[in-house]
């Protein structure tokens, strides 16, 4: 087929500049051709309209009902789908952007593809009971993508997890972390979307019909079926998004209506909303440039959307909430940024998403994420910093490092930190595994040393009391070799049954139908494991048995360089760890031909990993929280912030590409005594950090004072947001656990 | 006042400034290092990387760093194993940042200093002195050592503990009227300048103090800021450990109110250089405000 412009798409594209974009799909080439960076400050902004605060009080009241019941409705029938709902409001008269997961505010919707299991246990754990009928389909008729991988797991994988060495894997529940080219459908309407995957369709399979060239075809068909469905629901909103979009209302419209297609019919762990921002700015420079819109008007798209992002919720089980807590569905916006040309990609818009946390308070959706370089105009670095300061719910990465890794400046991030190209890549997500525990495995002869199971291979035992190095260094290996293989392998299952019974249709719907994939692993417990290898090794360290031989306790002898203090002695020891996991698993045959990608990220799962995990050679006693993500251990980085910060940057990011996650928390008298020193403060320690090839920094400012109040008097401090690994959630929605947790963790101070 | 106070005070006064012979290894002058701080972000302008040097004269009943005060201990580090270590974190520093000695009295160590600031200066780092200046003193050999180190230093902190001699010494153990000169002599010069009074309830919140105070610091022409420090307790601990009597026991620190208060009293809003402000700058060239 020829693509030629036709005449709905000239009056809709109108006022842009022209380039390939107009015949080929290629957001990338229209946004780069059309938008315009802004070097200004922020002192265009407006407040939100009066519609805007009415609907945030009306979503915030509902919200708070919803902290005191935990579920305020929930489908127990109706299986969600594109098209299963009618359309649901807010307030209809006042509703600039449109469009609910279900037909009515904050109700979760029923998703079993995932596991039949899982949707029960999460309705009745909340006090609901599923329809018998859609149980009985799902567990006789209808497989689901939980039965499959675990008809397929082996005796080894289900030790591994049954002991809690992999934990948090995504096979009962959505893989997520799919960020889809959601604005196809504003700058092109579905229609020319389906033509381009016919296209496609035509073109697959044009000889032998392997069985990959059938299911290339069974998706792709899937994938406009989608598309179809999309328009069926945009119409029941009274839109018809066939076509292009004509201005900046229906432009963020269009683009909701692919993302709430994609929230209705997934529960996967992420779904982010990709990187949106200099898109939907060209739509709003036409129309204030046509007069048709004005700044305030402008403000109210942007903040009613932002609004519906903060409304996204799925149905979870206790035990998922414990890994993830706080509701999070990582609706991850990506801001800013800058083009492979060096011009940034800082727009008004980018201000006006951040102004969102002005106009309706702090939330911690969307997982708002700046894409930080050099580069960025310094008005908005500092205004960045004025809202981390004031709100703590922004996270930086660095887009240098991103640009450099990937080949490309239009990657959105997926999930909580991790880059992806937003026009082809797919990430398998594939939670984590456990480091500080293959530590105690290989002390332990393969044993669980909590359920005294053998789990590892079986290795001879220690021969002394003082662990010598040496030995320890071998079995080490070993166990590290074991924990690859098992990995992969349960991530091979997962991933293979995921494509088979819970298909993304609707989001690649909206990506090219060539991808590349990554296979995303992730460590956990590093700094524990790194401190207990140089305890180990400087520390003169013994091990304390119990009569099963079960190590039970540690005692150093010696002081020893730890994880955090810019001493290479030790950060030498996280950077080998990475790389040694990274280069084993590679060895390995990985889904899809997916290329390798580990992280250092944890979640708020780093409480339930310590929980899990025995006293290790570090010092840290059984059941003690992990520091999250990539962060020293608890009290072990004594040598100043700058210092912790540098450690962290020598993790390499090129083997951990799904993400090194650092959390950071300062008390904003460290910063500085006034205001605009505190922004500069800011602004310098994330260029430094960046520039020392530090990935990513979730930045907290508060003091921890306000946190003991906050836990004291929750009623008080309904919206205190704060940082947490990957996201941001309302203080008020961690387990008392957690928030234990992140009151004792490193805040750094000055006297 | 103790007759060893007194003492004291005549003794220093008497005898002329001697330069304190400080150890030397690879060719270079030691100093004592009582700690490091890698994230300075409230000693001088930007971020910056403050080393607090051992050995005090002073003894403010306020100090919170007691455990500075005696000289000749800590760790022993060369010019240069200071500033490698600095080095590391000179991302972090932006267009403002950079380095800064504080102390304990980092006058003590002027060689010290005077030495590691000349090596930042080849290097393009900026440079900040942190003192209460009590050593200070127009004799020589002293004053020609001193002008030595302000060639090298790009803005000076300075510390009001009390603008009354006879006050300040009840609080310090020493008069004031050379630290007055100090800011006098810089102003002269036009080295820029933060000044911070310490802001003690019932010591050092008198509003005829504070006026007075006032009075002084418009006569300076290179004030680029003028902080209040309120008086903290974050400190006490340490005495304990020592086994030290802590003198200020029962005071409170200053609430926000009563530091607004002070803040209103000494104009300090009127003191906003340190936002242009750039490594390098005089307060020469700038009109008197
Ligand atoms: S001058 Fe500074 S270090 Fe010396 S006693 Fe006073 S406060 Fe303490």
């Amino acid at each position: 087929m020829m693509n030629t412009v036709d005449e709905t798409q000239t009056s809709a594209w109108s006022g842009f500049k022209k380039g390939q974009w107009q015949t080929e799909i290629d957001i990338r080439d229209f946004i780069e051709k059309n938008f315009v960076p802004y070097d200004g400050d922020e002192s265009f902004l407006e407040g939100p309209t009066d519609a805007t605060t009415t609907l945030n009080d009306k979503l915030t009241d509902l919200k708070m009902k919803q902290r005191k019941v935990g579920v305020l409705d929930a489908d127990t029938k109706v299986v969600s789908t594109i098209t299963s709902h009618g359309p649901g409001y807010l307030d209809k008269d006042l509703e600039k952007i449109v469009g609910l997961q279900t037909d009515k505010p904050l109700k979760r919707s029923l998703m079993p593809q995932g596991g039949i299991r899982m949707a029960v246990d999460a309705l009745e754990t909340n006090g609901y009971k599923i329809d018998p009928e859609v149980e009985y389909f799902y567990s006789k008729v209808q497989k689901t993508h939980n039965e499959g991988v675990f008809d397929a797991y082996d005796a080894d994988i289900r030790h591994a997890r049954h002991n809690k060495i992999l934990t948090g894997l995504p096979d009962a529940y959505g893989r997520g972390r799919i960020v889809a080219d959601f604005p196809r459908i504003a700058l092109y309407g579905i229609d020319r979307l389906i033509a381009g995957k016919q296209e496609d369709l035509d073109l697959t399979g044009d000889g032998e019909m392997t069985s990959d060239v059938i299911e290339q075809r069974e998706h792709i068909s899937d994938q406009i079926k989608a598309l179809k469905d999309m328009k069926e629901m945009a119409k029941s909103y009274g839109c018809d998004i066939s076509k292009p979009a004509t201005n900046a209302q229906e432009a963020i419209q269009w683009l909701y209506f692919g993302y709430l297609a994609a929230i209705k019919t997934q529960n996967g762990a992420a779904m982010s909303i990709g990187r949106i921002d200099t898109f939907v700015d060209i739509f709003i420079a036409r129309d204030l440039e046509r007069g048709v819109l004005n700044e305030k008007e402008a403000q109210e798209l942007v903040d009613q959307f932002t609004m519906k992002l903060r409304m996204v919720f799925f149905m979870r089980t206790p035990e998922y909430n414990s890994l993830f807590t706080g509701d999070p569905i990582w609706a991850t916006l990506s801001l800013a940024g800058t083009g492979l040309d060096g011009r940034h990609h800082v727009t008004k818009t980018a201000y006006r998403f951040l102004n969102t946390l002005h106009n309706m308070g702090a939330a911690p959706e969307p997982n708002i994420t700046l894409l930080w370089s050099d580069n960025l105009p310094t008005p908005f670095k500092r205004y960045a910093s004025s809202v981390s300061i004031e709100s703590s719910t922004i996270q930086y990465e660095n887009d240098d490092l991103m640009k450099r890794q990937w080949g490309t400046d239009y990657y959105g991030i997926a999930c909580c930190v991790s880059a992806q190209p937003v026009d082809s890549g797919v990430q398998f997500f594939g939670a984590r595994a456990n480091l500080a525990k293959t530590v105690l495995y290989a002390l332990n002869e393969g044993r669980d040393e909590l359920t005294g199971q053998q789990v590892g291979p079986e290795l001879k035992k220690m021969s002394s009391e003082y662990i010598d190095y040496d030995e320890f260094m071998g079995k080490l290996d070993k166990m590290m070799d074991w924990l690859a293989d098992v990995y992969v392998n349960a991530l091979n299952i997962i991933h293979y049954m995921h494509d088979k019974y819970y298909y993304e249709s609707a989001q690649l719907a909206l990506k090219n139908t060539k991808l590349d994939y990554t296979f995303a692993t992730g460590l956990s417990g590093l700094s524990v494991a790194a401190d207990s290898i140089s305890a180990i090794k400087y520390g003169h360290v013994k091990a304390i048995r119990n009569e099963d031989g079960l190590t039970v306790g540690f005692k150093a002898d010696k002081d020893y360089p730890r994880y955090g203090n810019n001493d290479d002695r030790a950060d030498e020891i996280v950077v080998w760890l990475v790389k040694q996991m990274y280069q084993k698993m590679n060895t390995h045959h990985l889904y899809k031909d997916a290329q390798l990608s580990t992280s250092a990220l944890t979640i708020t799962s780093n409480v339930v990993y310590g929980k899990n995990t025995g006293a290790t050679p570090n010092g840290r006693e059984l059941g003690e929280p992990f520091a999250p993500g990539a962060n020293p251990a608890y009290g072990a980085d004594i040598s100043g912030a700058l210092a912790s910060l540098l450690s962290v940057a020598k993790i390499p990011y090129k083997y951990a590409t799904d993400g090194i996650s650092n959390t950071f928390a300062v008390t904003p008298t460290t910063l500085g005594k006034v205001e605009d020193e505190q922004e500069d403060t800011l602004v310098n320690m994330i260029d430094g950090y960046m520039k020392n090839s530090g990935h990513h920094i979730n930045v907290n400012v508060f003091k921890r004072e306000t946190l003991i109040d906050a836990q004291k008097h929750p009623e008080q401090y309904p919206t205190l947001t704060i940082r947490v690994s990957g996201y941001c959630v309302y203080f008020a929605d961690l387990t008392k656990e957690q928030q234990d947790d992140v009151i004792s963790r490193t805040f750094h101070t000055s006297m | 006042m103790s007759t060893e106070t007194k003492t004291r005070i005549r003794k220093t006064r008497k005898r002329n400034p001697r330069l304190r012979p400080l150890p030397m290894r690879d060719g270079q002058v030691e100093g004592y290092v009582h700690s490091i701080e890698t994230f300075g972000a409230v000693d001088g302008p930007g971020i910056r990387f403050v080393a607090f040097m051992q050995g005090c004269n002073m003894r403010c009943k306020f100090c919170h760093n007691p455990d500075t005060w005696k000289k000749n201990v800590g760790d022993k580090m060369t010019s240069d194993e200071v500033l490698n270590q600095a080095l590391s974190y000179k991302d972090f520093w932006g267009d403002k940042g950079g380095i800064t000695l504080s102390g304990g009295e980092i006058l003590l160590q002027i060689e010290f200093a005077t030495e590691l600031f000349t090596k930042c200066h080849k290097l393009g780092i900026s440079t900040c002195l942190d003192t209460c200046g009590q050593p200070f003193t127009r004799r020589e050999p002293w004053f020609s050592q001193f002008n030595k180190l302000l060639d090298v230093t790009d803005i000076v902190l300075l510390d009001i503990k009390h603008i009354n001699s006879a006050e300040h010494r009840k609080l310090t153990g020493y008069p004031n009227e050379n630290i007055l000169d100090l800011a006098r002599y810089l102003s002269d010069i036009g080295k820029p300048m933060w000044v911070r009074q310490v802001l003690i309830p019932t010591i050092t919140d008198n509003p005829k103090f504070l006026t007075e105070t006032s009075d002084f610091v418009k006569t300076l022409h290179n004030v680029e800021k003028f902080e209040v420090l309120p008086y903290h307790t974050m400190g006490v601990h340490k005495y304990a450990e020592m086994g030290v009597k802590y003198r200020l026991d029962g005071i409170e620190p200053p609430s926000d109110e009563h530091v607004a208060r002070a803040q209103r009293l000494l104009h300090c809003a009127d003191y906003q250089g340190y936002r242009d402000w750039q490594p390098g700058d005089s307060t020469l060239e700038k009109p008197v405000s």
